[in-house]
């Protein structure tokens, strides 16, 4: 489904990340760690296209995403959903405009998805906020919004940056939930984070894979977690 | 361009078109210019087409018509003319040819010498107006007979100075032309350039878009799209508007001078209406060149 192979990424002519090997597995339920700036955004950015790598291999549902093009690797886009820590809404769009964004730049009418976006809405709690615009929403919603955007497509993959960076301990195990339940849904969930007690409340729930980043490298992290 | 992309340019898509904010300013700046500058291609088109119409007639007319001045003493002039007459019954291209009288030589002058101008108290040839048939007579040789027979007759067939007014009709048609060029590339210009100023103010929103999956092709589709109608409104409301103008200038005729009938004529009316769709062209092709450029590098 999403595997790097031996992957490196160098950034102004510094090695940020080396030799990565990593294969999600459909239905598994990934943490990704490390200290700030050890480069879990640039390895997410690398799993949805975002980012080419210096070398190695990146597949996407059995493509190679290097011998793609731009827009070839957006329609894969379509099958991975992402949230990241800072959401990037559209400012000028409505909360449920924002959620059925993926739905409209896929070329399908909103009125047609209307009954999974009323009941998305829901599920993320944010029925009463549908109608408010991005900027009036607290951080919990915010966070919320952007995982309903990322699932709306029902994507086989949900990749997630630092989702409950902004958000009080409540919220976050709020998320959390959320996460778990798509994931026993059968989507395939990976989840970057430096925040320890979730991977050990997200533990107590599910059987995750922990992957550490360090010194640009990948590997698991011990039981100590 | 497949029809299914005419279709959705024209028709729209009213959630695609929500995806990119509204630009407010720099879209009225873009209808404006574009008004302004079919308002100008219009006048320049009019110009082009009045001039053309202008070198066709003088060429035609002119080159149909020639002049016989009969310059010999008073007692002689009759004598002579009515020599030049009956060489130009028999000459084959000659249609017609009549002495003018002296009342029509007296109008002729009357713009210099005033009304009352006595004809014989000044030395003013015989005029003799010829017209040719539509195959022309050979002139060197009508001068040849002339010179034998009528000695004090000088041909004037017009095309000393009739070339250089064909002529300068001419460029100032090819000016309108040109004109008409300029204008349209600087559309293209001032698109690119909004278009640009757009792309640039919306990257974190294509960013978004991307993010979501959407491909450079439809996100380079809303730009284009609204670029697009905006030129096209502007040059609408820019064609009408000189248009009307148009229709208030004086109409040609044969007692007004040159700058009348600067206007259109018959089909050509419908000319102008061609501005606003070469003007939304023009931003189509310009605006898809600058999306595809911006998205490159915004990638």
């Amino acid at each position: 489904m999403l595997e790097l192979e031996n992957v490196a990424y160098s950034y102004g002519g510094g090695a940020l990340l080396s030799e990565i090997s990593l294969k999600l597995a459909p239905g598994s339920f990934h943490f990704l760690t490390g200290p700030s700036g050890a480069g879990k955004t640039t390895l997410l950015k690398l799993c949805y296209g975002a980012l080419l790598p210096t070398s190695g291999d990146v597949t996407l549902f059995g493509d190679d995403v290097s011998r793609l093009e731009r827009d070839d690797i957006a329609l894969l886009r379509r099958r991975m959903g992402v949230v990241h820590q800072d959401c990037r809404f559209l400012d000028h769009l409505t909360v449920s405009e924002n959620i059925a964004l993926p739905l409209t730049v896929s070329g399908r009418p909103t009125s047609a998805g209307q009954d999974d976006l009323t009941e998305l809405m829901a599920w993320v709690g944010l029925t009463h906020r549908a109608e408010a615009v991005p900027p009036e929403l607290s951080g919990g919603e915010r966070q919320r919004a952007a995982l309903a955007r990322a699932v709306i497509m029902s994507p086989d993959v949900v990749l997630a940056d630092e989702p409950t960076g902004n958000v009080d301990w409540e919220m976050s195990q709020r998320l959390l939930r959320l996460l778990v339940e798509l994931n026993k849904m059968g989507k395939t969930v990976l989840i970057a984070t430096h925040d320890l007690s979730l991977i050990r409340a997200a533990k107590s729930q599910i059987q995750a894979r922990v992957l550490r980043i360090a010194n640009g490298r990948v590997q698991l992290a011990g039981a100590d977690l | 361009m497949t029809r299914i992309a005419l279709k959705r340019l024209v028709l729209g898509d009213k959630q695609a078109d929500r995806v990119v904010p509204p630009s407010g300013f720099t879209a009225q700046l873009t209808i404006f210019a574009a008004a302004a500058m079919a308002f100008l291609a219009v006048f320049a088109m009019a110009l082009s087409l009045a001039s053309g119409r202008l070198a066709a007639r003088w060429g035609d007319e002119l080159a149909r018509s020639s002049t016989i001045r009969i310059v010999a003493p008073l007692d002689q002039r009759p004598v002579q003319t009515e020599a030049a007459l009956s060489i130009l019954e028999t000459t084959a291209g000659v249609a017609y040819a009549r002495a003018l009288d002296d009342a029509e030589q007296q109008a002729l002058l009357a713009p210099w010498f005033g009304a009352e101008l006595d004809l014989q108290a000044l030395p003013v040839p015989q005029l003799i107006e010829v017209i040719e048939e539509d195959s022309g007579f050979d002139a060197a040789g009508l001068r040849l007979r002339l010179a034998a027979e009528v000695p004090g007759a000088v041909l004037d067939d017009h095309s000393r100075w009739r070339a250089p007014l064909v002529a300068a009709a001419n460029r100032l048609r090819l000016l309108g032309w040109i004109s008409a060029v300029l204008l349209g590339a600087s559309v293209a210009v001032m698109v690119t350039l909004a278009a640009n100023t757009a792309l640039a103010a919306n990257a974190q929103v294509i960013a978004v878009l991307r993010l979501v999956g959407a491909t450079d092709r439809y996100i380079a589709q809303a730009f284009i799209r609204r670029f697009t109608l905006r030129a096209f409104g502007g040059a609408i409301i820019g064609t009408v508007l000189a248009m009307g103008t148009v229709s208030l200038l004086p109409k040609a005729s044969d007692t007004a001078g040159f700058l009348t009938g600067l206007g259109f004529q018959g089909w050509h009316w419908f000319l102008p209406f061609l501005i606003p769709l070469l003007s939304a062209f023009v931003a189509f092709v310009a605006t898809g060149t600058a999306a595809n450029r911006a998205l490159k590098r915004l990638a």
